[in-house]
């Protein structure tokens, strides 16, 4: 019973209120990597990168017009009437951002549905871990068009092959080129570059660096600027049709596509990490990204984090060590690692050392009393109360992944506020004394179960269960 | 650490938003408007209508003497708790009308099955589906109207066949000052999430000392109901949810701000319902009562019998309605003895202010009532 639990919380998004335990969690858990649909009902009717991008292109294109006859109309106005022109909203361009920051507001519905029915949760919650590796932020209207494809298609379908892949899919998708500059960085020598005179073309680092600090060997590990400079310069001629540097003719490609250019690659052999690539377009940095993706800093970084996220703030040395030579010895094979994760008696010690994120703690609660749809606006502003506004951290490390980052009085607060519309928002609500004793099948604290009877009504007991130190815990 | 916690619990400020009341409509062809004004968390009979006459309540009741002298005499038993002053002046316009010793047909103590029975009409709780106020609708003259509803998610007591939708005027921010002291109690063994509760409070605190007006959330509620219920195409039925009520500690200084809230609730009623407040019933009741003794923190826990009221134009007011089984022989040794079936009080208020057959109502209403008989004379003619 206490591993079901274990299996439930730890690594899965919480029990949904109607699940019974596990016979044997961990094949429970294991088995779900046979179990898993990275496409499921949840997401079916979800704009693919295709079309959000292609919305997204045409959305700035749009805009773009709209900007020239404001400006238009204004050079022609007199300078009073000029003032008025500036003062009433631009519904058009209002518009336009509205119909973009649509796919946003149904991805953030679609992978909450998702997550509160899903039946395999571990890998459910893995793709939220990688999602938050690669983070992007919704902050430009390009990535919030494109956040949620980015996960669904870059993520979601990779979770369990090799890293390498995963890592080629999400440095080739439009929202992280769009994200990390990538898709405005030319090579200074390249025939584009070379044509641009007076500097407004060049070299942008952004993503680079991050590929290494963030994404792959991680920070201090070794690398140098010097390596940075270069990656970025393999990795100038990746871009976004209609999104970044260079009209259609030098850009080919439907508009929102992510696309190599040849045009704006800088040309010549790299040499990063102490080995040589030669040139080969766009082969040199998938060559350079195969590399990063198995060598043994990056095998450490992601063993530790991964370690960190489902075992403990303080990751245990011993389990890192296992995770990090699972993952070396496997050359990334994803399921490999996370059965060495699995497997770690540290992963199975009883207790909750982990405090949920909002968004897991949100999931948890949902899934408990199997919450009725919530649509987007709804939930973001949920979200965003709580302190975690889905796929918007705000900065490429993604949201922090310890309990000091999110266990404060204010947001405290701000749980119990959520918890009791969450519970009082429900029709019939189930018997809370009876629903915490299914969850916690082996470790209800009698303080809770004695709270939640004591409760003045149903609702009330479940709000309290929300809240419950083993429910803001896992 | 303790005094956080009794600040909390006997601290008016940060409880002011624990009345949290919501609403919930029904409409039916008939000027004749009706509210139900539940108590959730059982309400503290022998402390809303002290039975002072009786020999037996001070040596009880001893410690909270001071409400006793304060409260409004109205007969030579019953004397009215001192926040309720509005309805003090109600019962003096013979528009208030209050019973005791009253119990629905559950005698256990747990809130949820004590609810369910309240709100579904049963004899034993989960034994109904539907709430008797949606049973209330089948009995009224059918309206060609839709029927309207009004609040976050429709109560029990209002569920049912027909329909009945809910409003709410939008989310209240604040949790609850109720939720807020049972959180303080259920992190007590937590060092970490002591810590931080504290520091919420206290923030919480600091924000809410210029305002803080107890009764604020609860008249608006009541207003919106007036508004919703005053015009003539409006609604008929409604429901107001009240919490708050569980005073297991502190009980003077809680039950003091909530039943300063619930007389605000009313007379923001009778205000805005202007004249229409001549055709209008308002059910006040609450699951079960409390134990007579007062407990180790000031407080009183799950009881029996309990003390109910009709207010409005319609009733026959100044008048306390009681079979009194007196102090001196207590429920089980601990609660006032029910010697007024709940039930039968609500049937025979609610057929005689809609001039319903009253031996039908009972049926409909309360399923399992066979044999009991509707209070009789409680609505004027």
């Amino acid at each position: 019973m206490a591993l079901a639990e274990i299996a439930w919380n730890r690594f899965g998004l919480g029990a949904r209120g109607d699940a019974s335990p596990p016979a044997d969690p961990k094949r429970w858990l294991a088995d779900q990597f046979e179990r898993w649909n990275p496409r499921p009902a949840a997401l079916a009717g979800i704009a693919t990168t295709v079309v959000a991008g292609q919305a997204v292109a045409q959305a700035q294109a749009e805009l773009r017009m709209v900007r020239q006859e404001r400006r238009a109309t204004q050079a022609e106005a007199k300078p009073d009437a000029m003032r008025m022109a500036a003062d009433p909203p631009d519904t058009r361009a209002a518009q336009i951002r509205r119909g973009v920051r649509q796919f946003y507001l149904d991805g953030v519905a679609a992978r909450t549905t998702a997550a509160v029915a899903s039946e395999t949760p571990f890998v459910e919650r893995l793709t939220h871990f990688w999602s938050n590796h690669f983070a992007v932020s919704a902050d430009k209207l390009e990535v919030t068009g494109l956040a949620a494809a980015f996960e669904f298609d870059a993520i979601r379908p990779h979770v369990l092959g090799r890293f390498h892949d995963l890592l080629v899919a999400v440095e080739h998708h439009p929202a992280m080129l769009l994200y990390l500059d990538q898709a405005q960085s030319v090579g200074p020598d390249s025939p584009f570059g070379q044509r641009r005179v007076g500097g407004r073309a060049g070299l942008n680092e952004n993503l680079a660096r991050e590929i290494l600090e963030l994404h792959t060997l991680g920070v201090r590990t070794g690398y140098a600027q010097g390596d940075v400079t270069e990656l970025a310069r393999a990795l100038t001629g990746w871009t976004v049709a209609g999104l970044g540097r260079g009209g259609p003719r030098i850009v080919p490609g439907q508009l929102g596509d992510a696309v190599f250019v040849p045009a704006l690659h800088q040309p010549g052999p790299r040499t990063i990490l102490g080995r040589q690539y030669r040139e080969g377009g766009a082969e040199q940095s998938a060559a350079v990204l195969a590399d990063l993706a198995v060598h043994p800093a990056t095998a450490k970084h992601i063993a530790t984090k991964l370690v960190r996220h489902f075992i403990a703030d303080d990751p245990p040395p011993a389990a890192v060590a296992r995770v990090e030579a699972a993952f070396l010895s496997s050359r990334g094979d994803l399921p490999t690692v996370y059965r060495t994760l699995l497997a770690a008696p540290e992963a199975w010690v009883p207790g909750t050392p982990k405090f949920r994120t909002p968004w897991e703690w949100t999931v948890a609660a949902m899934r408990a009393i199997d919450a009725p749809a919530v649509e987007g606006r709804g939930l973001v502003n949920l979200f965003g109360q709580l302190g975690q506004p889905i796929w918007r951290p705000g900065q490429p490390v993604g949201f922090d992944d310890i309990a000091a980052s999110w266990a404060g009085p204010d947001a405290l607060m701000r749980r119990i506020e959520a918890a009791e519309r969450l519970a009082g928002r429900l029709r019939e609500p189930p018997d809370p004394r009876a629903l915490a004793a299914r969850l916690f099948p082996a470790s209800l604290a009698p303080i809770t179960a004695a709270a939640i009877a004591r409760a003045e009504s149903p609702a009330q007991g479940l709000a309290l269960l929300f809240v419950a130190p083993q429910f803001l815990r896992r | 650490m303790t005094d956080r916690r009794n600040f909390l619990i006997g601290g008016g400020a940060v409880l002011s938003a624990a009345f949290a009341p919501r609403l919930a409509y029904a409409r039916a062809a008939t000027d004749r408007r009706f509210v139900f004004i539940i108590q959730r968390g059982a309400a503290d009979g022998l402390a809303m209508l002290m039975p002072t006459g009786d020999p037996g309540f001070a040596p009880l009741r001893g410690a909270w003497a001071e409400d006793a002298s304060a409260a409004r005499r109205l007969d030579g038993m019953f004397a009215l708790h001192p926040a309720l002053s509005g309805m003090a002046g109600l019962y003096d316009a013979g528009q208030a009308l209050f019973a005791h010793a009253v119990a629905s047909p559950y005698r256990d103590r747990s809130h949820f099955d004590g609810q369910n029975v309240l709100e579904t009409g049963g004899a034993a709780a989960y034994t109904v589906k539907d709430g008797w106020l949606n049973r209330l609708l089948t009995l009224l003259p059918r309206d060609d109207a839709r029927a309207i509803a009004v609040a976050a998610t429709v109560p029990l007591a209002l569920r049912g066949g027909r329909e009945v939708a809910s409003y709410a005027p939008s989310a209240l921010p604040d949790a609850s000052g109720d939720l807020m002291a049972r959180v303080t109690q259920l992190y007590a063994e937590d060092p970490q999430l002591h810590a931080l509760w504290a520091k919420a409070l206290q923030t919480r605190q600091l924000a809410q000392e210029a305002g803080g007006d107890a009764g604020r959330d609860a008249a608006a509620t009541g207003a919106l109901a007036a508004r919703l219920l005053a015009p003539a195409d409006g609604a008929r039925i409604a429901m107001i949810e009240t919490g708050g009520w569980d005073t297991h500690a502190g009980q003077r200084g809680r039950l003091n701000t909530q039943l300063k809230a619930l007389d605000a609730m009313v007379g923001a009623l009778k205000t805005g319902l202007g004249p229409a407040w001549d055709r209008t019933l308002v059910l006040v009741a609450t699951e079960f009562g409390r134990t007579a003794r007062i407990n180790g923190t000031g407080g009183t826990d799950h009881g029996t019998a309990t003390a109910t009221m009709l207010l409005g134009g319609t009733v026959l007011g100044k008048r306390v309605v009681a079979d009194w089984p007196g102090l001196s022989k207590l429920y089980e040794d601990r609660d006032l003895t029910p010697t007024t079936d709940l039930d039968a009080l609500i049937a025979g208020a609610v057929a005689g202010h809609f001039g319903i057959d009253p031996a039908r109502t009972m049926a409909t209403l309360f399923p399992g009532s066979t044999g009991r008989r509707p209070v009789a004379g409680l609505i004027r003619a």
